[in-house]
């Protein structure tokens, strides 16, 4: 080390607040630390490359007769909603991990640096994105692997991007439930009692005219049926309809509503 | 702009800015009152230590310097920035080495002081460089690439001093920054955090060892049940509680009735004969050490010796908390 004298505290000038650019470079730099843990811990991506192969392979043979008549039949309706449901499910491991990582003891580092406080929760979630591309591109090839053909390429990324935007935008659904829940074991309970009715009671793998009009009306509120109706008009027949529509701007509402309360809960916290 | 103005109006006035002003800091968590009215002055420069046993709140009050626990009540600045209102600017003059290694497990060190140096504003390269340079200053270059899982204890506090040194701060907190290392370790512990304070930073620092307060720091506030029990250098807090004593080793031990004698009735005090050819007394006014000593060369006694024992830090503590020191490790918080 240098034996120069660094300035003296009292006479620096300091600004009490962060700049936006400080800001989105705190928030990259906190996501490529969440990328070097992921790459260190490669279990964490078993929910977003076991479940996508398992879950659309077990489905289609499992329903498609009973309910298409036949497994190719089944595919324009399965694979649609199994893009969107293992997006979701990845979305709901941000806030056990954000959990974790803030019990750490490096967070109390983080803490007392002089650092944008909303980056320590931006930068798992941007490299969260990781994983849901891996979750929607495996889907997309073993979907493809079965004889499932979609309507354009054009269509696909697009539909690709719509569903790894919308599990972005519901991630911080969770990532409130991280901050907000005293343990690990309550963030991952609580959310797997929001995932389950989310995920099944949705136009995801039964066409919605089978159920009962009380289920019916549920699922017409939850969110997740508007991605999957929507994915599967562009999957299907190219067409972007009202139900994009509804994905992107509800899914954006999520990111108004829960960003600010998470921020709040999390420095209250801090 | 605005801080300037603050800053020239308190020279002005011919005040000095401290680097920590707390005025009546309070924090309680449930029924315990953790810290409970604590105030601090602390001015720039030099070490200042905060000794206490398990349990005191030293901790507490560190964690709500740092910003990084909102008091109860009170109010405390950092270089004249409000803890409260001020937090970033706080953040920018301070660096926190706690208890326990605040650094990412799962990455290696090289990793660990990279993304740190980002945080702190360094660009790619010099992140790189610097997290390079610290590796080699503390001694983990061989480990650079390492994670910390397999990293030792030693080694771990380490590269976490090394990360609170990234930038350095004009304000270093170190909590408990030698407990659990080996005694070689602790040696460059000290001499590093001299190194810091030479080179302009202030260190507060903690400590449950009386022998490191008094090595290290100028002062030193005594914590007890969240309260600060006494303040002061090392030698007021001594010279507050007990006398020193006068030890007196003799070249022929046949000599130990006269010197008794003599001693007992030049320093008026009375002296005893602890083991063969050993005279201590308590030394009330060292002045009269010289007639003493004058006395008993004309009484044809030889020395082999003279030493003056101060009180101990331990017999200090033990006096103003009617607790020994070691108590042990009853659960921090």
């Amino acid at each position: 080390m240098s034996e120069q004298k660094i300035v003296p505290g009292a006479d620096r000038e300091l600004a009490n607040r962060i700049p936006l650019r400080t800001t989105l470079s705190n928030s990259l730099t906190m996501a490529y630390r969440s990328l070097l843990l992921i790459r260190r811990t490669p279990q964490q991506l078993f929910d977003v490359t076991i479940q996508p192969i398992l879950f659309t392979g077990m489905f289609a043979f499992l329903f498609g007769g009973a309910i298409s008549g036949s497994v190719q039949g089944y595919l324009p309706i399965i694979i649609p909603g199994i893009l969107a449901q293992t997006a979701l499910t990845a979305s709901i491991a941000t806030g056990v991990q954000l959990r974790e990582d803030m019990d750490k003891g490096v967070f109390n580092r983080f803490k007392s640096m002089p650092i944008a406080r909303i980056a320590m929760l931006m930068g798992p979630l941007i490299a969260d994105l990781i994983r849901y591309a891996i979750a929607t591109s495996l889907t997309f090839a073993i979907g493809y692997l079965l004889g499932f053909r979609w309507a354009s390429s054009g269509a696909a990324i697009l539909c690709a991007i719509l569903v790894i935007y919308a599990a972005w935008c519901v991630s911080w659904i969770f990532a409130l439930l991280g901050v907000i829940a005293p343990t690990t074991q309550v963030v991952s309970g609580i959310s797997n009692a929001i995932l389950f009715p989310l995920a099944f009671l949705s136009g995801a793998f039964v066409p919605t005219s089978t159920l009962p009009g009380w289920l019916q009306d549920f699922v017409n509120v939850n969110p997740m049926t508007y991605i999957v109706s929507a994915a599967r008009q562009l999957l299907n027949h190219g067409t972007i309809g009202n139900d994009f529509w509804l994905s992107i701007f509800g899914s954006a509402a999520i990111v108004v509503i829960f960003v600010p309360l998470t921020l709040r809960f999390y420095l209250r916290k801090a | 702009m605005l801080q300037e103005t603050k800053m020239e109006n308190a020279r002005a006035d011919g005040e000095e800015i401290l680097a920590i002003q707390a005025h009546g800091l309070v924090k309680v968590f449930g029924e315990n009152r953790a810290v409970d009215a604590v105030n601090l002055s602390i001015p720039a420069g030099g070490i200042y230590a905060l000794l206490g046993p398990n349990g005191a709140g030293k901790t507490t009050i560190i964690n709500m310097l740092t910003t990084q626990l909102k008091p109860d009540g009170g109010s405390a600045k950092i270089f004249g920035h409000d803890i409260r209102s001020e937090t970033q600017a706080v953040r920018q003059l301070i660096s926190l080495t706690g208890q326990s290694a605040a650094v990412d497990e799962k990455l290696s060190g090289y990793e660990n002081l990279t993304i740190f140096g980002l945080l702190l504003g360094l660009s790619r390269s010099a992140a790189s460089k610097r997290a390079k340079e610290l590796l080699q200053e503390f001694e983990l270059s061989d480990s650079a690439n390492k994670t910390l899982e397999k990293y030792s204890g030693g080694m771990r506090r380490r590269l976490d001093l090394a990360a609170s040194l990234i930038v350095q701060a004009p304000l270093i907190f170190l909590d408990e920054p030698t407990t659990g290392l080996d005694p070689r370790t602790r040696i460059q512990m000290w001499n590093t955090i001299r190194r810091l304070v030479t080179t302009g930073s202030t260190i507060l620092l903690t400590t449950q060892y009386l022998e490191e307060a008094d090595q290290l720091a100028n002062r030193i506030a005594v914590i007890d049940h969240g309260h600060v029990v006494a303040e002061g250098t090392s030698h007021e807090l001594k010279a507050a509680i007990g006398k020193a004593t006068l030890r007196l080793e003799l070249a022929n031990e046949n000599d130990v009735e006269n010197t008794l004698r003599i001693t007992g009735k030049i320093l008026a005090a009375k002296a005893s004969n602890p083991q063969p050819g050993l005279v201590t007394a308590p030394m009330a006014d060292p002045d009269r050490v010289t007639d003493l000593l004058i006395a008993l060369r004309e009484s044809n006694i030889h020395l082999a010796g003279v030493s003056v024992l101060e009180p101990t830090l331990d017999e200090v503590f033990l006096a103003l908390t009617g607790t020994p020191s070691s108590e042990g490790a009853a659960g921090q918080k």
